[in-house]
């Protein structure tokens, strides 16, 4: 069976991204899973043994300093190079910004169809997308080149397959245009130990009605409980209750979590379009009329200054 | 410094959207067009850095005839002339080849700084920064929540999901910008007066030595086999608050498996 290559996506403090896990599961029912590793010297030794424990029959890797320092350039550079030399029978790439924008690339060097927010990848590379706000699903199949398909995080349920992969390093051969975006510093922001907002299983979103930025600690207790991420409206953050990068919706991240609360969020269609994928919705608004009962599975008509605290409280001692 | 701002027009986000029936095509007929909301804040960043640095700003945008509509909307910010690059040819193109036709009227206008949103309302697809900057080998300094011009050096604050980078590239460049980067002006009555006036060139496939058979959906790279509405989410339980409205919320969880 041909290879599939997945794009792989990790973080310095957890490793590989459940994404990309994800990815590993769908490549399985596509061909034989590739994982392609691109970062500074050393990046793919740490993640190997994960990448093998989700099926990866192969670890291709690329280090170099240059891949790090950069925007995504000479990643695309180097998976053109790699796609031209083994034929694979798909590219599967994290919907992303980093998968998309590598994804474009891609498709440039290669005048190649992409195919981004993919919810479902059948065998024949066909994919399924979710498009306006969640609200229509659109089936699509590249006809220029092979499945180029960025893939929503939360699509597919990533199960483990062990395998046992070699490691092939690539070589880094890149052209000045390649350089030219050079990153100069990386800031962490404090985020504690929650998962990452689009990757989470719970994630539990504060709106206006939540108040104040020092309200959010109850959505942070609310989500901690749940072990969910944290995330916020559009009023909320224009507010400045909460930063911007956990801006659920139109203009912000989209989630598909297993369960997403929303707290004190009315549910315009700006928000709507960044959650309502999400697999079971639970709503604490004190308006009765508010559009988030529409969506909501299970809602609250109630004061979430009340009834969140409770709830807190009704959780721990479940635990 | 020569400043070209992409821009795009597309059915309102707040409305219903749909696909048309026919070709799955966005169905621009059903809903208000507008400029794509964040495309607002590239004119606004644009109209910043001409201000503060001199300049000439751009409007540059692909799209039907009555994309016309929000190139004048466009400029009655602020910018001082546009080019809109419009041919029947062009309907159903797909990124690849709309990236193809905008890189070739950005060689036409030779900008040291290509300005855009981070990302349309209505594709969500995030590829067109990159895609440009490849055909055009210059760098892409993309989802800037934060930008400073310093002569010909160019200094982004990239959002990341553990903070963000600063990322620096020397001009030409194009550079994406979020929602957070300023807060867009209202145009004014004088603004909305004098873009009636303005320079809009317009551009068909011929004038930029495209052949139609490229673009539109002859030359797609994918198409759409079909599409369907999802059927809308249906509401739940709904119950007021008794005093012990949070204990039932978790009792709800618990038969879920959430607890």
């Amino acid at each position: 069976m041909a290879e599939v290559l997945v794009v792989v996506e990790a973080t310095r403090a957890f490793g590989v991204k459940k994404v990309t896990l994800e990815l590993l599961t769908l490549a399985r029912e596509l061909g034989t899973p590739a994982a392609v590793v691109l970062g500074g010297p050393g990046a793919a030794g740490e993640l190997t043994a994960r990448l093998a424990e989700y099926g990866a029959a192969k670890v291709y890797a690329a280090e170099s300093e240059q891949i790090d320092g950069h925007l995504v350039a000479p990643k695309a550079t180097v998976l053109a190079e790699l796609i031209r030399r083994v034929q694979p029978a798909a590219v599967l790439l994290a919907s992303t910004q980093e998968g998309k924008e590598i994804a474009a690339r891609l498709a440039v060097k290669l005048d190649n169809g992409i195919l981004t927010d993919a919810v479902a990848v059948a065998a024949d590379g066909t994919a399924t997308q979710v498009a306006f706000a969640g609200g229509t699903l659109v089936t699509a199949r590249v006809t220029r080149g092979l499945p180029l398909v960025t893939v929503r995080p939360n699509s597919v349920a990533p199960v483990a397959a062990p395998a046992e992969p070699a490691v092939e390093q690539l070589a880094v051969t890149l052209a000045a245009t390649d350089t030219l975006a050079r990153v100069v510093d990386r800031v962490a922001e404090q985020k504690g130990s929650r998962p990452e907002l689009t990757e989470a299983s719970v994630v539990v979103s504060g709106g206006r009605g939540v108040g104040s930025a020092d309200n959010f600690k109850l959505v942070e207790e609310m989500a901690d409980a749940l072990g969910g991420a944290v995330g916020a409206s559009r009023a909320a953050v224009d507010s400045g209750f909460y930063p911007h990068q956990y801006q659920v919706g139109q203009t912000g991240k989209t989630v598909s979590p297993q369960l997403y609360v929303a707290l004190g969020i009315s549910g315009a269609i700006q928000h709507r379009a960044g959650m309502q994928t999400s697999k079971t919705i639970v709503a604490v608004n004190k308006d009765g009329e508010a559009p988030i009962f529409e969506l909501a599975d299970y809602g609250v008509v109630g004061d979430l200054f009340k009834v969140v605290p409770q709830a807190v409280e009704e959780i721990r001692k479940r635990a | 410094m020569k400043i070209v701002v992409l821009v795009k027009q597309v059915p309102d986000s707040g409305a219903d959207r749909h696909l048309r029936p026919d070709d799955h095509t966005v169905d621009r007929g059903s809903a208000n067009n507008v400029i794509n909301e964040m495309d607002e804040y590239a004119i606004e960043e644009a109209l910043r850095i001409a201000e503060a640095n001199g300049g000439e700003v751009t409007v540059l945008s692909m799209g039907p005839e009555r994309a016309a509509e929000s190139i004048r909307k466009a400029l009655s910010m602020g910018p001082d002339k546009a080019v809109h690059v419009t041919d029947d040819a062009l309907a159903g193109s797909c990124a690849v080849a709309t990236s193809a036709v905008l890189a070739a009227a950005l060689r036409t206008l030779a900008p040291d700084l290509v300005l855009c949103g981070a990302e349309s309302t209505d594709g969500r697809v995030q590829v067109m920064p990159h895609m440009l900057a490849e055909r055009l080998g210059v760098a892409a300094l993309t989802g800037a929540r934060k930008l400073t011009v310093d002569g010909g050096t160019l200094t982004i604050e990239r959002q990341t999901e553990e903070g963000y980078e600063l990322v620096t590239a020397g001009t030409p460049a194009v550079v994406s910008v979020w929602d957070t980067i300023n807060e867009p002006r209202y145009p004014s009555f004088k603004g909305i007066m004098a873009a009636k006036k303005k320079p809009v060139q317009v551009l068909g496939l011929a004038d930029l030595d495209i052949p139609a058979e490229q673009v539109g959906f002859a030359g797609a790279t994918s198409v759409v086999l079909e599409h369907s509405q999802r059927p809308p989410r249906s509401g739940g339980a709904k119950i007021a608050d008794e005093g012990d409205a949070g204990a039932r919320l978790v009792e709800f969880l618990a038969t879920e498996k959430f607890v």
